[in-house]
């Protein structure tokens, strides 16, 4: 069959693995220029560390341990370290995979495991609140560890008291931070992360809301790709360049009519972390032309989002956009944990229907066929009341097919099973395989 | 015209002869090693009994887990899709379908066109298929076939909770050791078996009227747990393991038809 569209590799491809493979080269040889490594969640504010120097590295757990499932070989090594140690098997997969890791001694980009100089954390949820104590004590106990809670609701509650909660938090971490480097903090590099984290954020989610377009420029198997940035150092100006870099190709993919998979004739989306080990799924939907656009989580997870003019989903107005200029270490935090206590995927550890709402509206704008749910077991924090999505969007009229399995523990994933469902799923709405 | 359908189940290799929508022969081999010879083997015996040859099939189409591995094929189709079809023309008025295998049990919604509305399959688990009965009436030292009319002469309700096959199996030991009777020990395992597939169904709602189909549906004792569980009549076909072969059958006809 000819190609219905015209496709093309993406020219910032290159560029994008050579950020973040220098990302984990840099937190591994901190020490040797002298610099300082961090680690703590994808979650956590990281432009506040940048206050200490141009220098300080981070180690974010989350897609770190992803990199890690990805490796199956490693992964397994590592749940088996876990267990050993007596950590029970359906702990968040993330996090036993970078406490094997650490058991194991071993860097998944090579060489050993790099020790944090000290722990950045907040607690989105209630493994967020373990992990990096476990990882202190694995590390030998004495990694200074400083921890955030953010559990102030979700953002259409959000009052003065509640941020005031958060900020106050952000301004005594600041003095920890320089009572355990010995460092002095420079409110100036903190301004210009908090600006770097926006526009990343920002730009992400223009990103994303492209993909609207029909054909999808991005495929979410790229996308995984892509996002990262942000889950790694979203306050950094290398990511948000690359971000403005990223947001213009794909522009010009939409008005050239570029697709990431040229038979695109079924859009689905899906729902929290993939199975890392399996992207091939992905690739295995492009045979009955279906391409997956994103997630709630792809798009929500890094993009900051806000309703349009129109109606619509579309990019939150930095805070440089609408013309705030941050003159304080203050404003820069109020700055930084209202933009952040917005994000989508906070929202709805706070109740499943706010994500059936943000769920149904993507399945709407971006012109969904149907939706694939991960019933992740890897996860309880986005899994949860993945049951009551899947009930709003079939109410709304969507098929919905659901797939078990787990991000980060391959032990949990049944290939061919899936495989069999997305079969049976793509017959349903009537899509043959496309003939080559 | 002839067509044939063969289904590649986990157990056994199931392949039908379709004329002018009657069924003209059926086949049934074990599927063991090397499922291509077996699906070879299904498709030979069931052209032999129908006196036909290859050539004078117009299409076949194949279904089930190793439905790749019947290479003769021209299409294929899966077992949700083969069960809808097979269902709505036997019985027209059911809207959902539960398939219950040796290995995966499937819960499917359809509408009045045989189209799949919904449907759900089993976790990776053994506790909702029918490789659970086998693995209890080796532990309950009871041949398959009578696990059905032994359990229908059980009186009384034992509970049991396990959710795994594995735990299962040594909650059945204890209740030998309790000195359970065997019959009702048996109805235990079906209403387990039962349970887990009534509440799989639930997922994706119950809608009257409802047919069970797979080599489970054979066993009386299983139907009568279900029957109770779901509070309903169940439409049975007289050869509940050829559900998915017939449904592959209809889809090749169709086919053939040039649909």
């Amino acid at each position: 069959m000819s190609a219905k569209y015209k496709t093309e590799s993406l020219k910032c491809w290159d560029k994008s693995k050579e950020i973040r493979l220098d990302y984990y080269k840099n937190y591994a040889k901190a020490h040797e220029k002298g610099g300082l490594r961090w680690a703590g969640g994808a979650w956590s504010f990281d432009a506040i560390p940048s206050g200490l120097g141009d220098d300080v590295y981070p180690l974010t757990g989350e897609p770190y341990a992803a990199s890690v499932a990805w490796n199956k070989d490693l992964a397994l090594r590592c749940h088996e370290a876990v267990e050993k140690a007596g950590y029970a098997r359906d702990l968040c997969s993330y996090m036993r995979n970078y406490w094997g890791s650490i058991i194991l001694n071993e860097y998944a980009f090579g060489g050993e495991f790099p020790m944090p100089d000290f722990i950045w954390q907040d607690h989105i949820c209630c493994s967020h609140a373990k992990w990096y104590q476990v990882a202190r004590d694995l590390e030998g106990g004495d990694v200074p560890y400083y921890a955030m809670d953010v559990s102030v609701g979700p953002y259409d509650e959000l009052t003065e008291n509640r941020l005031e909660y958060v900020v106050g938090q952000m301004h005594d971490g600041i003095e920890w931070l320089e009572k355990v480097t010995g460092r002095k903090y420079d409110d100036e590099k903190l301004i210009q992360a908090v600006h770097n984290h926006c526009r990343s954020e920002s730009l992400w989610a223009e990103t994303c809301a492209l993909n609207k377009a029909v054909p999808a420029p991005l495929d979410e198997k790229t996308m995984y790709s892509l996002y990262v940035h942000g889950t790694l150092h979203k306050s950094s100006r290398i990511v948000a360049d690359f971000y403005e870099e990223l947001r213009d190709e794909v522009k010009d993919r939409v008005e050239r009519g570029i697709a990431a998979i040229a038979n695109e004739r079924c859009r689905v989306m899906t729902d929290t972390q993939p199975p890392w080990a399996f992207l091939k799924v992905f690739r295995y939907l492009e045979k009955f032309g279906c391409v997956s656009i994103g997630s709630l989580y792809t798009f929500g997870l890094i993009g900051m989002w806000d309703i349009q003019e129109d109606g619509t989903w579309g990019p939150r107005k930095t805070p440089q956009e609408l013309g705030i200029k941050i003159k304080d270490r203050d404003q820069a935090l109020h700055v930084l944990a209202e933009w952040e206590l917005k994000k989508p995927e906070w929202q709805h550890f706070y109740s499943p229907d706010h994500k059936s709402d943000m769920m149904l509206r993507i399945a709407k704008e971006w012109k969904l066929d149907g939706i694939m749910l991960h019933y992740n077991r890897g996860c309880e924090g986005l899994s949860l009341g993945i049951a009551e999505n899947r009930l709003a969007l079939k109410e709304a009229g969507f098929p919905v097919m659901i797939f078990e399995g787990n991000m980060g523990d391959e032990r949990e994933f049944d290939e061919a099973q899936t495989i069999t469902r997305i079969d049976a799923f793509m017959e349903s709405l009537n899509f043959e395989k496309i003939k080559d | 015209m002839n067509v044939v359908g063969i289904d590649c189940g986990a157990k056994y290799v199931k392949a039908l002869v379709l004329e002018d929508d009657k069924i003209k022969a059926k086949s049934s081999v074990l599927s063991g090693f090397d499922q291509k010879a077996a699906a070879q083997e299904a498709l030979d015996k069931v052209l032999e009994q129908a006196s036909l040859k290859k050539e004078d099939i117009a299409y076949i189409t194949a279904t089930g887990a190793g439905k790749e591995e019947a290479v003769f094929a021209q299409g294929t189709i899966t077992e949700v899709g083969a069960n809808a079809k097979a269902v709505n023309i036997l019985f027209p008025s059911v809207r959902t379908v539960i398939d219950v295998g040796a290995e995966e049990g499937r819960s499917i919604k359809i509408n009045e066109k045989g189209k799949v509305v919904d449907f759900a399959i089993n976790e990776k688990c053994a506790a909702g298929a029918g490789t659970f009965t086998e693995t209890m009436a080796r532990a309950l030292e009871v041949k398959l076939e009578e696990m059905g009319a032994l359990s229908l002469k059980s009186q009384k309700s034992v509970p049991m909770n396990a959710q795994c096959a594995v735990f299962a199996e040594s909650e059945v030991v204890s209740l030998i050791h309790a000195k359970h009777a065997k019959q009702d020990i048996v109805r235990a395992v079906h209403d387990a078996i039962a349970d887990r597939i009534a509440s799989m169904t639930r997922k994706i709602g119950i809608e009257k009227d409802v047919a069970l189909v797979g080599g489970v549906a054979r066993n009386i004792g299983f139907v009568d747990s279900l029957k109770r569980d779901l509070k309903q009549e169940l439409f049975i076909p007289e050869e509940p393991e050829y559900s998915c072969a017939l449904g592959a059958a209809f889809a090749a006809a169709e086919k053939a038809k040039g649909g």
